[in-house]
């Protein structure tokens, strides 16, 4: 019966001095931390995804908090709704959200850009690019190993087994930016998502003279200038041997589009053209 | 330390060095493998001699680049070479062979150097003389020492480790007085009153070619080696020969040793004696399907593919086409790459050999780490490049990796250690880059 006694005895002596000692432990050594941080971060997606510039959402909260303003923050997953949220937590104004995308510019599918070796190496994009310039005669383009698809953590990226080159799922991608940063060959490219998510843009990235360029890809960019000349707005500009038309100052008239010999100019999502002149004709 | 031995299919040597065809257009890269790229100094139109300066040195670390052929230059564009992407290069249309007067064509033998060891240094600087053995480093920086570190021995790579590749035996066999004239010329140079040549055993006929002529120089030995690779890199020939081994990240003259490629000794001799810049070289045409296996002295520039058909075409059943040897070769994407300073030989390799087998787990049996010559631990840096451990990978040495493939050829599991050594050393050495430019 002693021994019973005893040990409840000794037990609850040790229990008593653990508590005292975490208690005075947590007096002592206690970290304050805004109790706005945790609000923050309550709001935001809990994603983790980094794409704000900030070690995951708990970094992005701390640096909301301790910003003066919200300008040049922004929750790429979350956008305006979850900005908004932010906001009237802080107390702060949102800074505009300009949505984004995950634009691929690579038109050069296995048809367009017929491949003239076989890589039989590491299934891997960044591994491939250090050792040559990749299976086709274009040493810029995509190699279709699917790296960016391995760093999508929404499932966004896919690609395609026919052409080779990656899809954007446009409901998925938060622009979250790690295929950007994953692409060795810095093909994907965040782009404003334009109105009505309407989108143009030239899907090539190689920097050859058009010469050269022409004999290994049918959609190349040849840098012949037309679409630079022909926008009215001051969009498209050129260098090395390429054009690159600027979102924010595109109004998407497409004349570009029409002009370009070499189809390498994109246009997404817009209404089909063919249907215009079918009723056209039909009207008239 | 560490080393393989696989079978050395010599099936070229012996073959006479045979003046390869000059080509209708040569295009002369002026990128270099190491060191900044060399400056066009002639335009489309301008007519140029065999010998004349066509690209200058961008700085300390890049070198000069001569015109191999005499004609018009078409242009100046890029062009793609064995590292498959596109360098600049110069398009030079030939007509007829005309060289430059300055260059001495006779076949006379000249002994005599009467040039300080400074203006030897400077001769090879305008000569546009890099490392033959495939690295090309700039020669005048070797032989340039920093300040405060003398160097004591000077040490000939003739080791020629790489299978199939027999240029450098060949050229001993060829040219041993002229070689030797140069091993004295860069024994003045460094002001070195001691040099060794070290060459592999299986080359028996130019050991014994050297050892006979060197008895006429004073300082000369010749070495020979087990034969076993990597035994041609630097810092194995060096352990090898000398016993010293070099400190991690440094370099060979902390132990003050030189190393010179026994092409590059050759190269001098012509440059420094000739007054004849480096516009030609020796390389190899092999694999087991070749029809004639041989050794041929090509302007640089040629494209492989005129060589190759010289050589008998390629064979049908080949699988790929390396520049270089089998274990440090670069795949080559066409044969339109032209001969540039670095390339030692074309292999072709058959369909079946040429196939990558399955990969399979590792089971740690450390064969990789037994054979890495550097010491270090191969299935780890894979494991760590493929999970971007950049500290982790730092720290385990990785930049001290030479590129060997000692590790890929011998992992019974088949894994490609060094694609993700490779990537991962690229990738490590782009952040120490980076820290260094912040400094």
């Amino acid at each position: 019966m002693n021994i019973f006694i005893v040990s409840i005895l000794t037990l609850l002596f040790v229990g008593a001095v653990s508590a005292i000692i975490l208690f005075l432990a947590s007096k002592r050594f206690k970290v304050f931390e805004n109790p706005l941080i945790h609000q923050v971060e309550a709001a935001l997606p809990a994603v983790n995804c980094g794409g704000c510039g900030y070690p995951g959402c708990h970094g992005f909260s701390v640096a909301c908090v301790h910003a003066e303003s919200l300008h040049n923050l922004v929750c790429t997953v979350g956008g305006k709704a979850t900005m908004e949220k932010v906001a009237v937590i802080l107390g702060k104004t949102a800074s505009p959200v300009i949505p984004t995308l995950a634009v691929v510019r690579c038109g050069g599918s296995c048809e367009k850009r017929p491949h003239n070796n076989q890589y039989n190496g590491v299934s891997s994009c960044a591994i491939a690019h250090n050792l040559y310039g990749g299976e086709t005669g274009c040493t810029f383009g995509c190699l279709g190993l699917g790296d960016c698809e391995v760093a999508c953590k929404f499932d966004a990226l896919h690609v395609n087994p026919i052409t080779k080159l990656p899809e954007i799922d446009e409901e998925k991608c938060t622009s979250c930016n790690a295929c950007v940063k994953t692409c060795p060959k810095l093909i994907i490219e965040l782009r404003n998502k334009g109105i009505e998510s309407h989108r143009i843009f030239v899907n090539c990235i190689n920097k050859d003279k058009g010469e050269a360029i022409q004999e290994s890809c049918s959609v190349a960019c040849i840098g012949c200038e037309k679409c630079m000349n022909e926008c009215a707005f001051d969009a498209i500009s050129m260098a090395n041997n390429l054009a690159f038309i600027d979102s924010y100052k595109c109004s998407l008239c497409r004349k570009c589009v029409s002009v370009c010999p070499t189809n390498a100019i994109v246009e997404i999502n817009f209404p089909l053209k063919t249907n215009k002149v079918v009723d056209n004709v039909v009207s008239v | 330390m560490g080393g393989i031995h696989p079978k050395t299919y010599k099936l070229s040597a012996g073959k006479q060095i045979q003046a390869a065809p000059i080509p209708t257009q040569a295009i002369i890269p002026l990128g270099h493998y190491l060191g900044g790229p060399s400056l066009p100094i002639v335009k489309a139109g301008d007519v140029v001699k065999v010998g004349q300066m066509i690209g200058q040195a961008s700085g300390f670390v890049s070198a000069n680049v001569h015109s191999s052929v005499s004609g018009t230059v078409n242009k100046i564009d890029s062009h793609i070479d064995a590292s498959g992407y596109k360098v600049p290069s110069v398009f030079i249309d030939v007509q007829g062979d005309e060289w430059l007067e300055s260059i001495d064509r006779s076949s006379e033998i000249k002994r005599e150097c009467t040039l300080t060891s400074a203006e030897i240094i400077k001769k090879i600087s305008e000569s546009g003389i890099v490392g033959l053995g495939g690295a090309t480093f700039p020669t005048h920086v070797k032989l340039s020492p920093p300040p405060g570190k003398k160097a004591e021995i000077l040490i000939i790579n003739a080791v020629e480790c790489e299978p199939y590749l027999t240029c450098d035996h060949q050229l001993m066999i060829e040219k041993t007085e002229e070689i030797l004239i140069g091993i004295t010329i860069l024994m003045k140079a460094l002001q070195v009153d001691k040099t060794i040549v070290g060459i592999e055993n299986n080359k028996k006929d130019a050991i014994d070619l050297m050892k006979k002529h060197a008895k006429a120089f004073a300082g000369i030995e010749i070495i020979p080696l087990q034969v076993q690779y990597p035994q041609g890199g630097e810092k194995q020939l060096i352990d090898a020969v000398i016993g010293r081994q070099i400190p991690s990240g440094a370099l060979p003259i902390e132990v003050g040793a030189v190393v010179q490629n026994v092409g590059t000794t050759f190269a001098i001799y012509e440059a420094v004696q000739k007054n004849k810049p480096l516009f030609e070289r020796v390389i190899t045409i092999t694999g087991k399907s070749v029809k004639n296996h041989s050794n041929y002295r090509a302007r640089l520039g040629t494209p492989l593919a005129d060589i190759v058909e010289h050589a008998g075409g390629i064979p049908e059943d080949t699988g790929k086409i390396v520049a270089g040897g089998p274990m440090m070769g670069r795949a080559l994407t066409t044969l339109e790459v032209a001969v540039a300073k670095g390339t030692s030989g074309v292999l072709f390799i058959q369909t079946p050999e040429a196939a990558r087998k399955k990969m399979q787990n590792c089971i740690r049996c450390t064969k990789c780490v037994v054979v890495c010559p550097m010491g270090l631990e191969p299935y780890l840096l894979m494991n760590q490049s493929e999970r971007s451990m950049n500290t982790e990978m730092e720290k385990d040495r990785i930049m001290d990796c030479i590129e060997c493939g000692c590790c890929s050829f011998c992992c019974p599991s088949n894994r490609p250690l060094l694609d993700h050594i490779r990537y991962g050393k690229s990738t490590v050495g782009k952040i120490i880059r980076n820290r260094q430019a912040k400094k």
